[in-house]
This record gives structure tokens, C-alpha cells and sequence, in this order.
């Protein structure tokens, strides 16, 4: 067993499922997406990324592709979450909540890619 | 090879940049958590905005106050306990970054990518040139005034930076790199579309061979240019097929035989080969009788060998023949006293060389001799460069410095293939041919060594001519040497060689016809050159110069012209 290959997947599909939970619901009701599930997902997210770095094989840097991929759209969600709230006013509206809500499942797509990469790589790898 | 330094940074920023994350992450979601009061008295907590800003300026050490409301206690607490995690990370992360940048083989790579890339933009051909010595030096610099760019190898950093501090106007590529081993030929390109070739001018012979070898089995096509000391190595690199090597007491001699049997044909060579602008040197004419030569090194049996080809006698003096296996009637000595330059009869000689290892030596031969014969001829061996001085004040009538007597044979070579083929045409004149090609070349370039270039009269090289000659208009060398300022005027320059195709025609007359596909050899001034080009690339200025006339430039002109 290697230790670095065990923290390596639990954050990546960490990444996926927070995500997945926070993307799960109607898409314009604010009450079903928790604004402390976006914030994990955000920093697991980041983490599983800087996880990434420094990898030279192909597979390697397609992850790193892939959770770029999914950090850009989170921070937008985070971003628009941040304008409808404290810069607009008047709470999260439904069409708010909808962008917020179709840019995270946008990110679930590039993580899901992410755990897919993850799982042929070790699939072709038997060790 | 080019993305490594990014991959170093990203490997070394992993651990600083996870602290960072989880420390934004813990310090965000803490202050959410810790209850606060708003402006009514209300409890209301943060929300993620309002903490990640007040963290982003905390953990900065910015401090702009409590926002949105004054905090409670136990937000307090919070950000006290955070401000020192976030310090501590930052300071890791910059550290760690700070590091990175100041480790050498981080530099390396660095330094490494950039030269990298540099060599990849060039596109123009270029010479690899291995050592930076005093013949790398002139070599490199020679070749760029010409229409070569250099790349250069060189192990001694602080050989480098004297250089860099040498050459002002156009910098040469230079990288701090062992030319022996072969990855850092690669580096410097030798697989590059546009590398013609490797110089190899390091000190050590072995080293040169070293890189002789690599650069011929790692691109057989290229011209490998080596400099060896010791008729060992020359016919163990001539024994693969590098295409030059050059040895630079041979040359040197050969150099001296020429001036003897036909001093205007050197005087020829000199001029053709020097670096274009400086000064021209003067003529010299070493006189034909008995020759004094001290040291029976490898440079003193260069100098003999060829004074022998020349029918010339000599008197070898030598301190330890034995050794180099002088000849059996040498005189015994250094050549420094007064006495051994007596026995070797140095009141009737023609000549003296100071051929030794030792400049102090050389020197004193020279001044010594000078006083008990004054209308010697001298030739003085330089050994070390800083001794420039010396032998300028010694006025010898020719110094060898080995630099010199390479890059000369060099810069013929490289320069530009007709060359080459012309002055091999040369060596075969007599000296009257080049005497009256001399007094032609003269009022041509006003005392300064001349350019010596080639044009290609093809859709690239002459747009304006190559159409003009496709369409059948006449044109001969004439038209091509008039002045695009006068047409009644000449421009400053000699044709050498024109070529086309197999067949080559040397000092083509000026009724010699031109053909679209002619490669022309011309020398003259730089003037002369700037003013050839407008000839060469612009239509209006070649129609003035063909018809006297200015013609139509615009197409509806022409069609108008056409018409009527």
C-alpha cells in the first residue's frame, strides 16, 4: 500500500462527491444547497489540485487539467454566491441560486473526468 | 525540456501551497463558526465573504480593523489564533520560493531553458563554437560580422563573463557549459535545422576530439572544424571524416611559405580574411637567404619543414635536442646569448624566428638578434595573450599568435564556400595575378579590410534582378556595379567568382551576361554593400539603372504605358 496514493485518490474523490452533495437538489432552491458544502468543496478542491503539481506523466497532467477545470468554475460559483448576497442584496434569488448551482455541476463533470482518469490509471496499472 | 523549470517550481510549491490552503481553509471556516453580534445587538455570525476578506487581510498582516461589525470575543480569539498559523505559512511558502530561486542547479535549469530557447529562435545558420579562448573568440565574433550567427560552449565561467565584458555591440550566445559532453551539443543545437557545423577550439586536444567525434555521429551532415596540436590527433580526426582540422603552427607556417614564394597572394588572403572595418595590414615581404630558427618545437618544425618546401636554408638552435630529436647539425642553446646566435651565424642570415615555448625567451631572442644583424627579418612566437603589449613594442615583423593563425583559416572556410573555392584558386596564381587583382581591389575600400559577400540572384536573394532576368531584360555585370545614385557611376566593388551551376568563372569581366540561378563572390566596401541591395530588391531602383529612366511603378500606369 502507498500512503501517497491513498491521500491522492481520498481527495480527489473527496472532491467529487462534496461536490456531487452540493450540486444534488432543485437547481433554484437556496435552501437545498448549503453555502458550507460549497466551501468544502472549494478547498478540497484546491487541494486535491496543488496534489496534482508537479506530476510528469500524461495522465498526470490531464488530472492537474481537469481540476483546474473545476477550481475555475467553484471560485466563479463562489464569486456570483458573494454578489447576489453581500454585493446586490436581497439574499439568494432563484436565478442566482441556479447559476450557482449549473457552475458547480459543471465542476462535478471535470471531477467526475478526474475520478475516470484515476480509476483507468490504476485499472491499467496492476500492481 | 523547456517546461522544467515550471515543474520544478510546482514540485517544490506542493507542501507550502497545502499548508496555505489548509490554513485558509481552517481560518475561513473557523471565524464562520465563532458567534458575533451585528450593529442591532442581534447575534449574526460571518459570512464566508465577510471572513475570507477579513482573513485575506489578516493573514497578509494588513489590518484594516473589524468588519463588517465589531467583533465579539470570541471571533477575537479566532483571528488572534489565526493571524500566527498564517504568518507561519506564509513565511513558509516565500521561503521555500526564495530557496528554490537561489539553488544552483535551479539556476542551472534556468539558465539552461532560456539558452535553450534562444538557440531555438535562430534562423539564420550558425556555427557551434566550443571554447572561448582567444581564437573562440575572434572566431565567433568573425563569423557573426559575416552572415553566420555563433553559439558558444565554453566550461569557464569566468572566461564567460570577460568576454561578455569584451565584446560590447552584438552579444554571442554563450552558455557556461562542458562542449565535450554530448547533451550539451544538443543544447546548443547541433540537431537545429539551421546548425552548419561545430568549431571545436577548446585547449585540450582531447577534448576537441572528444568533440569532433560527437558532433560527427550525432549529425553526420555537419561541418566539423577542430584545431589540434599534434599530427596525432589531426590524422586521428581526420580518420573520421571531420572535414577541417586545422593546425595552427601549420597554418602558420603554410602562411609564411606563401609570403615568400608570392607575398601579393598572401597579401591577398590577409585582406580577404580579416574582420571587415578594421584596418588592413601591412604587406609583408620575407626576403629569401639563410633563416635563424630558435626552438625546435612543434611550432619551429612547422616553420622549418615549410622554409625547406621553399627551397630556403636554415639553422636550427635548440637547447635540448635530444628531446624533441632535432636535427644532428643544430646548434645547442636557447638562442638567447649573443654567443649561440653567433655560431648559428646570425650576421649573415636573412631571417630570425623565435620559436619557443617561453615569450620572456622569444623576446630577448628577437631584441638580442636585432642588435648584432638590424636588417633581420623577425618572426616572434606569442605564447600568452597578455603579453599584447610587449610584442607590439618589440616590432617583429610577424608575430604568431596561435588565436590568430586559426581564425584565419577559419573564417575562409566558413565564411562563404566560394570563398574558399577562390582563394584555393588563388594559391595556384602567380604573384602577378594577384598584384594587379590588388591595385583593383584598392581604390575600393579606402584602407579598411573589405566586405566579401555573396549574392544569389533568385526570387530570395535579388527580387528585383531575379524578375527582370526572368522576363528576359538583358543584364549584365556592368548594369549590376552601377550606382543607384548615378547610373554613370561605379560602386566600390570587384567581382571575384561567378557561379552557375557546375561551372565557376573567376574576376567575371563586365560584359559577362547574368543568369536568373548565379551565385555572384563580391568584395568592396560597406557602402558599396548597403547601395547593392537597393539594386538587388527594388524594381524602380533597377529599371533607373537599366533604362536611365525613372519607370511606372503603379499598376494602373503600367497598364496605362501598356496601352499606348
Amino acid at each position: 500500500m502507498n500512503l501517497e496514493k491513498v491521500v491522492f485518490s481520498f481527495f480527489i474523490v473527496l472532491a467529487l462527491t462534496l461536490n456531487f452533495g452540493f450540486f444534488l437538489g432543485d437547481i433554484d432552491k437556496p435552501e437545498h444547497h448549503n453555502v458550507y458544502e460549497l466551501f468544502a468543496t472549494i478547498v478540497v478542491n484546491l487541494i486535491a489540485t496543488v496534489l496534482k503539481f508537479g506530476e510528469r506523466t500524461q495522465i498526470g497532467t490531464v488530472l492537474l487539467a481537469t481540476s483546474l477545470v473545476a477550481d475555475l468554475e467553484l471560485i466563479a460559483a463562489a464569486l456570483v454566491w458573494a454578489l447576489s448576497v453581500h454585493v446586490i442584496g436581497g439574499g439568494l434569488t432563484p436565478s442566482a441560486t441556479a447559476v450557482i448551482v449549473s457552475l458547480a455541476g459543471g465542476a462535478l463533470v471535470a471531477n467526475a473526468v478526474s475520478v475516470v482518469l484515476l480509476v483507468v490509471e490504476m485499472a491499467t496499472l496492476r500492481r | 525540456m523547456h517546461d522544467q523549470t515550471l515543474f520544478l517550481i510546482l514540485r517544490r510549491m506542493r507542501a507550502p501551497l497545502l499548508v496555505l490552503v489548509a490554513t485558509y481553509a481552517i481560518a475561513v471556516g473557523g471565524l464562520v463558526m465563532m458567534p458575533g453580534i451585528n450593529a442591532d445587538g442581534n447575534p449574526e455570525r460571518l459570512s464566508f465573504f465577510h471572513a475570507f476578506y477579513v482573513i485575506t487581510y489578516t493573514a497578509t498582516t494588513t489590518g484594516f480593523g473589524e468588519l463588517p461589525h465589531p467583533f465579539t470575543d470570541a471571533q477575537r480569539l479566532w483571528v488572534t489564533l489565526t493571524m500566527y498559523l498564517s504568518i507561519v505559512s506564509w513565511l513558509y511558502a516565500i521561503g521555500t520560493l526564495i530557496a528554490l530561486a537561489r539553488e544552483p542547479t535551479f539556476k542551472r535549469v534556468f539558465v539552461e531553458n532560456r539558452f535553450a530557447a534562444a538557440v531555438r529562435r535562430i534562423d539564420q545558420p550558425f556555427y557551434i563554437v566550443c571554447g572561448y579562448g582567444d581564437a573562440g573568440a575572434v572566431v565567433a565574433q568573425a563569423i557573426t560580422k559575416r552572415i553566420f550567427a555563433a553559439v558558444v560552449l565554453e566550461p569557464s565561467a569566468d572566461k564567460v563573463a570577460a568576454r561578455e565584458l569584451e565584446t560590447g555591440d552584438a552579444p554571442i550566445l554563450t552558455l557556461v557549459a562542458d562542449a565535450s559532453l554530448p547533451e550539451n551539443l544538443l543544447l546548443a543545437g547541433l540537431r537545429h535545422r539551421r546548425c552548419a557545423g561545430v568549431i571545436a577550439l577548446c585547449d585540450s586536444d582531447n577534448t576537441n576530439l572528444q568533440i569532433a567525434i560527437a558532433a560527427k555521429l550525432l549529425k553526420p551532415r555537419a561541418f566539423v572544424i577542430c584545431r589540434a596540436q599534434s599530427h596525432d590527433t589531426q590524422a586521428n580526426m581526420e580518420s573520421f571524416n571531420t572535414d577541417l582540422v586545422i593546425n595552427p603552427f601549420d597554418s602558420f607556417a603554410e602562411r609564411l611559405a606563401m609570403a615568400l614564394h608570392s607575398p601579393d597572394v598572401h597579401q591577398l588572403h590577409q585582406w580577404l580574411t580579416s574582420m571587415p572595418g578594421t584596418s588592413l595590414s601591412r604587406r609583408i615581404d620575407p626576403p629569401h637567404g639563410t633563416w635563424v630558427v630558435c626552438g625546435y618545437g612543434r611550432f619551429g618544425k612547422a616553420l622549418a619543414h615549410y622554409l625547406h618546401q621553399e627551397g630556403i636554408k636554415t639553422v636550427i638552435v635548440e637547447a635540448t635536442p635530444e628531446q624533441v630529436q632535432a636535427p644532428k647539425d643544430c646548434i645547442v642553446g636557447r638562442g638567447t646569448e649573443a654567443d649561440t646566435l653567433h655560431q648559428a651565424g646570425i650576421e649573415h642570415a636573412v631571417g630570425i624566428v623565435a620559436g619557443t615555448d617561453d615569450d620572456a625567451n622569444n623576446l630577448s631572442v628577437i631584441v638580442t638578434a636585432r642588435t648584432m644583424n638590424p636588417r633581420l627579418f623577425t618572426v616572434a612566437r606569442q605564447n600568452r595573450r597578455e603579453n599584447d603589449l610587449i610584442f607590439q613594442a618589440v616590432h617583429a615583423d610577424l608575430v604568431m599568435q596561435r588565436s590568430r593563425a586559426i581564425a584565419r583559416r577559419i573564417v575562409a572556410a566558413v565564411s562563404t564556400p566560394l570563398l574558399a573555392e577562390f582563394l584555393s584558386y588563388a594559391r595556384s596564381q602567380n604573384n602577378e595575378w594577384a598584384r594587379a587583382l590588388l591595385a583593383r581591389v584598392q581604390p575600393t575600400i579606402h584602407g579598411r579590410v573589405p566586405e566579401v559577400w555573396t549574392i544569389d540572384i533568385s526570387d530570395a536573394g535579388a527580387p528585383a534582378m531575379h524578375g527582370a532576368l526572368s522576363d528576359g531584360v538583358p543584364m549584365s555585370i556592368a548594369d549590376l556595379l552601377r550606382d543607384p545614385r548615378d547610373r554613370d557611376m561605379r560602386l566600390a566593388m570587384v567581382p571575384l567568382q561567378l557561379q552557375r551551376g557546375e561551372q565557376s568563372t573567376v574576376l567575371p569581366g563586365d560584359d559577362m551576361a547574368l543568369a536568373p540561378g548565379d551565385r555572384l563572390l563580391l568584395c568592396g566596401s560597406t557602402a558599396a554593400v548597403r547601395s547593392l541591395n537597393w539594386t538587388l530588391f527594388n524594381t524602380q531602383v533597377l529599371h533607373y539603372l537599366l533604362h536611365g529612366t525613372v519607370g511606372p511603378d503603379s499598376m494602373v500606369w503600367r497598364w496605362w504605358r501598356r496601352a499606348h
